[in-house]
C-alpha cells in the first residue's frame, strides 16, 4: 500500500499524493491512459525507479509493514520481496533453466537438485514446464513471445516473492498468448499478491479484484472493479471507462 | 527494369572485388613462395635454421616469435581493455564515458612507428632497469622471466603491442555493452541482483561481440610490423624467457626484405609472408568456432560475430 506518495522526476511531479491499498492475495489493476503514472507508481513498489537520475520521493510506500522508502532500506532485498514482470519479454540470452534458476543463484543456492526441483516448480506455476520440459538446455531467445513472458514469470516466481508487480505483462503478445497470461494471472494470486499495470480496461475487469484509475499522476478512484466498471463515484471515471478520453 | 538489373550486378562486381583480391594476393604469395616450398616442404615451419649464407631457411624462430608476442599483448589488452569497456560503458558518468572514450580512439589512430620510438626510448630504459631486475628476483624461478634484462625482447614487444591494440578491445567492447538492452539489467535488477551482478548479466549477454573484438585486436597484433622490429631484438632464437630478444615473421621480412638477394632467400620470405596470411586465416576461423561454441550460434546481440 502507499500513503500519501509523490514521486518527482527533477521538477516533473510524476505522482500526486496517491494512497492506495493492495489486499495480500488479489489481483489489483492499475488502469488510466498514458502518462498518467501507473507504471511509475508501479516502479515504486520495488524501487525500480531508482535507477532513474534525479528521482525524488515523498511519503511512504509499505510493503508488508516496512516503509520500502524508509532510510537503510535494502533495495536489493526489497527486489527478491517484490518480483517484476515487464512489458516486453526480457529473457537472459541463458538456456531455459539458467533464466529460470538466476534468482535463485543469486540467493546462493548451489545444489543442484534443489535448483531442479525449484526451477520445474516455478515453470509449472507459470504453466509453461509441459512446453520446455524437454529442452530446458535450449536458448530461451528461441521460445515465442508468450513463452518467453511466462518464463519471466516463473524467473520471477522462483525465489518466492510476496508480491509480484507486473507492467502490462501482455501489451506485446498476440490475443492466444495475452489469454494464457490472463489465466495465469488468475491462477497465481491464490499464492502472490499481484499488481498489474494495463490500459486494457477489458482486461482489467476479466483479472482484477480491485481496479485503481489514475489520471496526471494522481489516484482518481480505486474500488472493488466490479463496482467501479458498473457504477463509478467519479465522473472522470465514468468518462474513462466509456471511451469519452483516453 | 533493366536499370534495375544494371545497378544489382554493379553491385554484384564490387561486392565481389574483394574476395578477388584476397585471392590474388594469396595466389601471388604462393607463387613467390613456389621455390621455398619445392626446396623445404613442410620441414620449413620447423626449422630453425636461418643461414642465409648456405641457403638454409626455416621459419619456426619468427612462428614462435609472433604468437608469443602476441599472446603476451592478448594477456595484458584483453583484460585491461574489457576492465576499461565496463568501466566507461557501466559506471562512468556518460559525459566522462564519451571524453574518455574519444581519447581512447585517438590513440588507435597514433602511428606504429610513434609506438616503436616510444618501446625503444622510454619502454626499453624502464624495462631494463627497473621491471626486468624485479621480474627476475621476484618471479625468476619461472624460465618465463629468467636471463639478462636487455630491456628489448619479447616482453617489450608483447607490452607495445598490447598498447596498440587495446584500443580496440575497449571502444568495440563499450559499443557492444551500449547496445546491450537496458531490459536485461532491469530484469537482473528487479529479481534482486546488486549492480555488479546486474552488470555481470550484460557483460554476458554482450560476451560473443566482446570476444570478436579480442580476435580483431588478435589480428592487429599478428600483422603489426613497425613498432616490433623496432623493440624486439631481431635475432632468430627461441628462448623460454620473455625477456630475451626474438623476432617475429612480420619483423624478419621487414627487416631483410632489402638485403634478400638471392632467389631462395627472397622466395623464403615470401613463404614467411604466406604463413603470416594462413595463421591469421587460421586464428580468426578457430576465434569464430569459438563464438559459435561458447553461445550456441546466437545473433541476437549487436556485433556478434
Amino acid at each position: 500500500m502507499t500513503r500519501a506518495f509523490d514521486l518527482f522526476y527533477g521538477a516533473h511531479q510524476a505522482l500526486r499524493s496517491v494512497t492506495l491499498e493492495v489486499p495480500s492475495n488479489s489481483v489489483t489493476a492499475i488502469i488510466g491512459p498514458s502518462g498518467c503514472g501507473k507504471s511509475t507508481l508501479l516502479r515504486s513498489f520495488n524501487r525500480m525507479n531508482d535507477l532513474i537520475p534525479g528521482v525524488r520521493t515523498a511519503g511512504q510506500v509499505v510493503v508488508s509493514g516496512r516503509d520500502v522508502y524508509a532510510p537503510g532500506t535494502d533495495v536489493v532485498e526489497l527486489r527478491r520481496r517484490v518480483g517484476m514482470v515487464f512489458q516486453r519479454p526480457n529473457p537472459f540470452p541463458k538456456s531455459i533453466f539458467e533464466n529460470a534458476a538466476f534468482g535463485l543463484r543469486l540467493l546462493g543456492i548451489r545444489d543442484r537438485g534443489e535448483l531442479e526441483a525449484r526451477v520445474e516448480q516455478s515453470l509449472r506455476r507459470a504453466a509453461l514446464w509441459d512446453e520446455v520440459r524437454d529442452r530446458l538446455g535450449r536458448s530461451a531467445l528461441q521460445l515465442s513471445g508468450g513463452q518467453q513472458q511466462r518464463l519471466c514469470i516463473a524467473r520471477c516466481l522462483a525465489v518466492e516473492p510476496e508480491v509480484v508487480l507486473m507492467d502490462e505483462p501482455a501489451a506485446a503478445l498476440d490475443p492466444t498468448a495475452t489469454a494464457r497470461i490472463e489465466e495465469l494471472v488468475l491462477d497465481l494470486k491464490k499464492r502472490y499478491t499481484i499488481v498489474i499495470v494495463t490500459h486494457n480496461m477489458q482486461q482489467a475487469a476479466r483479472i482484477s479484484d480491485r481496479t485503481a484509475f489514475m489520471l496526471m499522476g494522481a489516484l482518481v478512484e480505486i474500488g472493488d472493479t466490479r463496482r467501479l466498471f458498473t457504477s463509478p463515484r467519479e465522473k472522470l471515471t465514468e468518462d474513462y471507462i466509456t471511451g469519452r478520453f483516453g | 527494369m533493366w536499370a534495375d538489373e544494371a545497378y544489382r550486378r554493379l553491385l554484384g562486381a564490387l561486392a565481389l572485388l574483394v574476395p578477388v583480391v584476397a585471392a590474388l594476393v594469396l595466389y601471388e604469395t604462393a607463387r613467390g613462395a613456389g621455390p621455398s616450398l619445392r626446396v623445404f616442404g613442410w620441414g620449413f615451419l620447423v626449422s630453425t635454421d636461418w643461414d642465409p649464407v648456405a641457403e638454409r631457411f626455416g621459419a619456426l624462430p619468427y612462428l614462435y616469435g609472433t604468437l608469443v608476442s602476441s599472446a603476451i599483448a592478448m594477456a595484458l589488452a584483453v583484460p585491461f581493455g574489457i576492465g576499461s569497456a565496463v568501466f566507461l560503458a557501466e559506471l562512468a558518468p556518460p559525459r566522462l564515458g564519451a571524453v574518455v572514450s574519444f581519447v581512447i580512439d585517438l590513440l588507435a589512430s597514433i602511428p606504429s612507428i610513434v609506438y616503436g620510438i616510444w618501446g625503444l626510448f622510454v619502454l626499453a630504459p624502464w624495462l631494463r632497469s627497473a621491471a626486468e631486475p624485479w621480474l627476475t628476483a621476484h618471479v625468476g624461478f619461472l624460465p618465463l622471466f629468467q636471463g639478462f634484462p636487455f630491456g628489448i625482447g619479447m616482453l617489450n614487444a608483447g607490452i607495445v603491442l598490447a598498447i596498440m591494440v587495446v584500443p580496440t578491445v575497449v571502444s568495440i567492447s563499450r559499443e557492444i555493452l551500449l547496445a546491450t538492452p537496458r531490459s536485461l539489467r532491469e530484469a537482473a535488477l528487479a529479481l534482486g541482483s546488486t549492480r555488479a551482478e546486474a552488470i555481470a548479466v550484460a557483460v554476458d549477454a554482450a560476451r560473443p561481440g566482446i570476444l570478436g573484438a579480442a580476435i580483431l585486436a588478435l589480428g592487429r597484433a599478428l600483422g603489426e610490423t613497425m613498432a616490433v622490429t623496432m623493440v624486439i631484438g631481431n635475432t632468430n632464437r627461441i628462448s623460454a624467457s620473455l625477456l630475451a630478444p626474438g623476432a617475429t615473421m612480420a619483423s624478419v621480412i621487414a627487416n631483410e626484405f632489402a638485403e634478400a638477394t638471392g632467389k631462395l632467400y627472397l622466395s623464403a620470405l615470401v613463404e614467411i609472408a604466406l604463413v603470416l596470411f594462413a595463421l591469421t586465416v587460421v586464428v580468426n576461423a578457430l576465434a569464430r568456432l569459438l563464438v559459435v561454441a561458447t553461445t550456441g550460434g546466437r545473433r541476437d546481440v549487436a556485433g556478434a560475430a
